[in-house]
């Protein structure tokens, strides 16, 4: 399945348009008893565990995506965004969404 | 008398310690990042969506990079009294400067194992993710999560400038 963040794809021609298709994912964080990231928190840094985190997040909110493409008989997603949104303190919501669409490779 | 240091004294060296472990830690970040950038500089990036007319493009894919930094407790301190004062918040102006500059060079990272030399549609997403929980509440530091994505292609000839 081809996955881009832009309205058209060089090489390719979109033929049929599916609709609008999503994942999310919602995640929480213990910053309280995270001993780690309140280390981090006095030198500052990267806190690689709430990276792997957030990567975990992204890869899962876009399978979700993906899947509900393929019902849909896509072969592409295209235009796809990402956003952030804080529910309430300490959780948080990735959200992304693209335009399904069936294309072909330009002759 | 002697109390009101014991309660001041603690305070003081976590000040302390986190205005030289800090400071060591974020200029080091900032030479990996000038250093990495130098080898992925030749990777063009836009934010439009359209390539160079008349580009021999192949599709590499999406490619995205994410990165979470968390501001060092010196820093928070200083900033706690200038939001009092209102004005530009430097001190976090480079932490986000960072996370900024990371994600970007993450995403370049994934681009380049593609085999891509050129990433269109560049797009940034950040959030806070820090104090969220108010038990200790000074204690706990801006932490920023900042992504970026875009569309990576492998360009035959990088060399034209972009649309």
């Amino acid at each position: 399945m081809i996955v881009v963040n832009t309205e058209t794809i060089a090489g390719y021609v979109v033929t049929e348009t599916k609709g609008l298709v999503q994942g999310n994912t919602i995640r929480a964080k213990h910053l309280g008893r995270d001993f780690a990231a309140g280390l981090k928190n006095l030198v500052g840094g990267e806190l690689r565990g709430y990276t792997e985190l957030l990567v975990e997040s992204r890869r899962q909110a876009l399978e979700r995506m993906l899947a509900q493409a393929e019902q849909l008989g896509a072969n592409a997603v295209v235009n796809v965004r990402f956003t952030t949104s804080a529910i309430t303190q300490g959780a948080a919501e990735l959200y992304a969404y693209g335009t399904a669409v069936i294309v072909e490779a330009q002759q | 008398m002697a109390l009101f240091w014991f309660q001041i004294l603690p305070i003081l060296f976590l000040l302390a310690l986190a205005f030289t472990i800090g400071g060591v830690v974020e200029r080091a970040h900032f030479r990996r990042i000038e250093q990495r950038e130098r080898e992925l500089g030749d990777i063009q990036r836009t934010d439009v969506r359209t390539l160079p007319a008349g580009a021999d493009a192949e599709l590499c894919g999406l490619v995205t990079g994410e990165v979470v930094i968390a501001s060092d407790y010196f820093k928070t301190f200083v900033a706690n009294f200038r939001k009092m004062i209102g004005g530009n918040l430097r001190t976090y102006e480079s932490l986000m400067d960072r996370a900024r500059r990371e994600a970007l060079l993450r995403m370049l990272d994934e681009a380049r194992q593609k085999g891509a030399n050129y990433v269109a549609n560049v797009r940034f997403a950040s959030s806070n993710i820090g104090s969220g929980s108010n038990t200790k509440r000074r204690r706990f530091a801006a932490m920023v999560e900042m992504y970026a994505y875009g569309t990576a292609y492998q360009l035959a000839d990088v060399g034209r400038g972009a649309a």
